[in-house]
């Protein structure tokens, strides 16, 4: 009994010094951006201190920030949305007609390094006079998204008992009425998980923009890297631009975190 | 796999049962229903990853072959194999940066897998608070890595960063952290631990939730202690699934570039010192424009990261079986 005691008081401290080493950085990176440049380069100010919202305030004054604001959100919603289009049905396909080797073709686009995808990319849209497009950058974003769906949404559908289809279709339905009738509205849950899934990693990705987006088409990981490089010195500013990218990632956290486990972990315990 | 085999288990039997019954109507399977419609549902997306990898793929290989140089439609001859001999005979860039990317990768992805083992074990009866716990387990693995990035110089900064105030605290002399050549990888390394490991916990946490707990109930009966459980019950019923884990995260981590670029620019640093083969790679194309050499330098690497995938699955499948 008192073993199983000690047990619970030691897993409670070690369990609460693993969250504090994990969210410290974040909650120093949100005080920071609340501090003056004289405050963020002292350490000896910790968290207690009268918050200013200027470097809010500035980094909003500059246009670009908003701007790149309105790219990232541009590109992720687009780009989601597309590979929603395309790769939900083609897991369904997968999945029903058990295709498992087709739809791991896929698998290679996870393992392939976007680097080595980068140059002919480059080349290929250049030709077409597409490079700095919203365009371009919604494509690249979904090679990612794509392959990301299909696979959450393959051992989605598989886990879906296929009576409910079947009985569907002695009712009457086709094939693909099943999935559109019956299918699609059982995954809804599955998708929208996907979904938040493929919006996060668009809006985290950098080297697709570093190369493929210009000043105008830019997005905010890459703002916020060009901003450091000549800026190093405003880390109020930085950490508020970090923030502000932050924000969407931390309320899908708080608010879709069994979602995304779901989402995360459904390529992973199947093979 | 665990999940898939019962699945498929599943479907099975109920296949062979409405195949078998007297209904007297013949039961049409999804096989037999439309062997058209599944083809047309897969041809968007796989026509789309198709020609976004196929043609990468020949032009990358074609140009592995050739001097290209310069601007990208510049004209070329082709060399042989000559990028790939001078490529793997490099020993002032190339395998120092394949060193760089093994230990970076082997460094982070064990320490990753075992506090993430550690931490899911931790966590795996439930416990008030446990919601929370997960919540904050989320943000690191969905935070953006160029923000990470520039968020721990800020805390790493030897002058002005709070790491040093705090280390300072317990005696400890002030570090250089990325600002020193022989510390730059050590701490990307620990900075990839802080996003990832919370990755492996989740992977891990769900693999151990779809354990049986018969096994380890036996083992606590027959008198075997928590240590002998973990080992010989619960870490051979989890062999896919930490295997599955190691297999994504590993690729991941040999890939990392964003976090490495942002807070050590182009080249790892003035003395390379953390420069992987996918910063290598980008540097020789967009810095330098050397593209051929560096088509080489990613036919290798991914030839490499092919190599590495095939055989952590083919450990997989045998273990599964």
């Amino acid at each position: 009994m008192s073993a199983t005691t000690s047990f619970k008081v030691l897993r409670g401290v070690l369990i609460t010094v693993v969250c504090a080493v994990i969210s410290l950085p974040i909650i120093w990176m949100i005080a920071a951006a609340f501090k003056t440049n004289v405050q963020v380069t002292d350490p000896t100010v910790g968290l207690v201190f009268s918050p200013t919202w200027d470097n809010f305030r500035n980094v909003l004054a500059d246009g670009a920030l908003v701007h790149s604001f309105g790219n990232s959100m541009l590109v992720g919603v687009v780009s989601t949305a597309l590979s929603v289009v395309v790769a939900v049905p083609a897991a369904w396909a997968v999945g029903r007609f058990r295709m498992r080797r087709t739809g791991s073709i896929v698998l290679v686009a996870r393992i392939i390094p976007a680097i080595s995808l980068l140059v002919p990319w480059y080349y290929m849209f250049a030709q077409l006079g597409l490079v700095g497009s919203h365009l371009v950058l919604i494509l690249s974003h979904m090679f990612v998204s794509v392959p990301l769906i299909l696979w959450i949404m393959i051992g989605f559908f598989e886990s879906l008992p296929v009576e409910l289809e079947d009985a569907a279709r002695t009712d009457g339905l086709s094939a693909f009425g099943a999935f559109l009738r019956i299918a699609l509205p059982l995954a809804a849950p599955g998708t929208a998980s996907a979904a938040v899934l493929a919006f996060i990693f668009s809006w985290n990705n950098f080297i697709f923009a570093l190369i493929l987006a210009d000043e105008r088409t830019m997005t905010m990981p890459v703002l916020l890297f060009n901003f450091m490089s000549y800026a190093s010195t405003d880390w109020g500013g930085l950490m508020a631009a970090a923030t502000l990218m932050t924000v969407p990632v931390l309320l899908a956290a708080i608010f879709g975190q069994r979602f995304l486990v779901a989402g995360l972990t459904a390529g992973a315990t199947k093979g | 796999m665990t999940t898939t085999t019962t699945a498929r288990a599943a479907t099975g039997p109920g296949k062979s049962t409405r195949a078998a019954a007297p209904s007297g109507k013949p039961f049409v399977t999804f096989e037999q229903a439309n062997r058209r419609l599944k083809w047309a549902l897969l041809a968007p997306a796989l026509g789309f990853v198709g020609l976004m990898i196929a043609f990468p793929l020949v032009f990358t290989i074609n140009l592995s072959l050739t001097d290209a140089f310069g601007a990208v439609n510049a004209g070329s001859s082709y060399v042989g194999l000559q990028n790939f001999t001078d490529a793997l005979t490099d020993t002032r860039r190339f395998w120092p940066a394949v060193g760089r990317t093994v230990t970076f990768t082997l460094g982070a992805v064990v320490l990753e897998t075992v506090l993430g083992l550690a931490l899911a074990m931790l966590m795996r009866k439930a416990f008030r608070g446990m919601e929370i716990v997960r919540t904050i387990l989320m943000v690191p693995l969905l935070a953006t890595p160029v923000a990470i990035g520039i968020l721990w110089m800020l805390i790493l900064d030897p002058t002005n960063g709070i790491a040093n105030h705090l280390l300072g605290f317990v005696g400890i002399p002030p570090q250089e952290f990325l600002g020193s050549v022989s510390q730059s990888l050590p701490t990307l390394m620990l900075i990839d631990v802080w996003q990832w490991t919370p990755m492996m916990t989740v992977l891990l946490l769900a693999g151990l939730t779809t354990l049986p707990e018969e096994p380890e109930e036996a083992a606590r009966v027959d008198g075997a202690n928590a240590w002998q459980r973990f080992v010989h019950i619960i870490l051979p019923m989890l062999r896919t699934t930490i295997l599955t884990a190691l297999v994504l995260r590993g690729v991941d981590a040999l890939k990392t570039f964003d976090l490495i670029y942002a807070t050590k620019g182009p080249g790892g640093g003035s003395d390379f010192e953390a420069e992987t083969l996918n910063v290598y790679a980008y540097g020789l194309t967009f810095d330098y424009q050397e593209y051929g050499l560096a088509s080489a330098v990613l036919v290798l690497f991914t030839l490499f990261i092919v190599a590495i995938v095939v055989v952590l699955r083919r450990r997989t499948e045998r273990s599964a079986s």
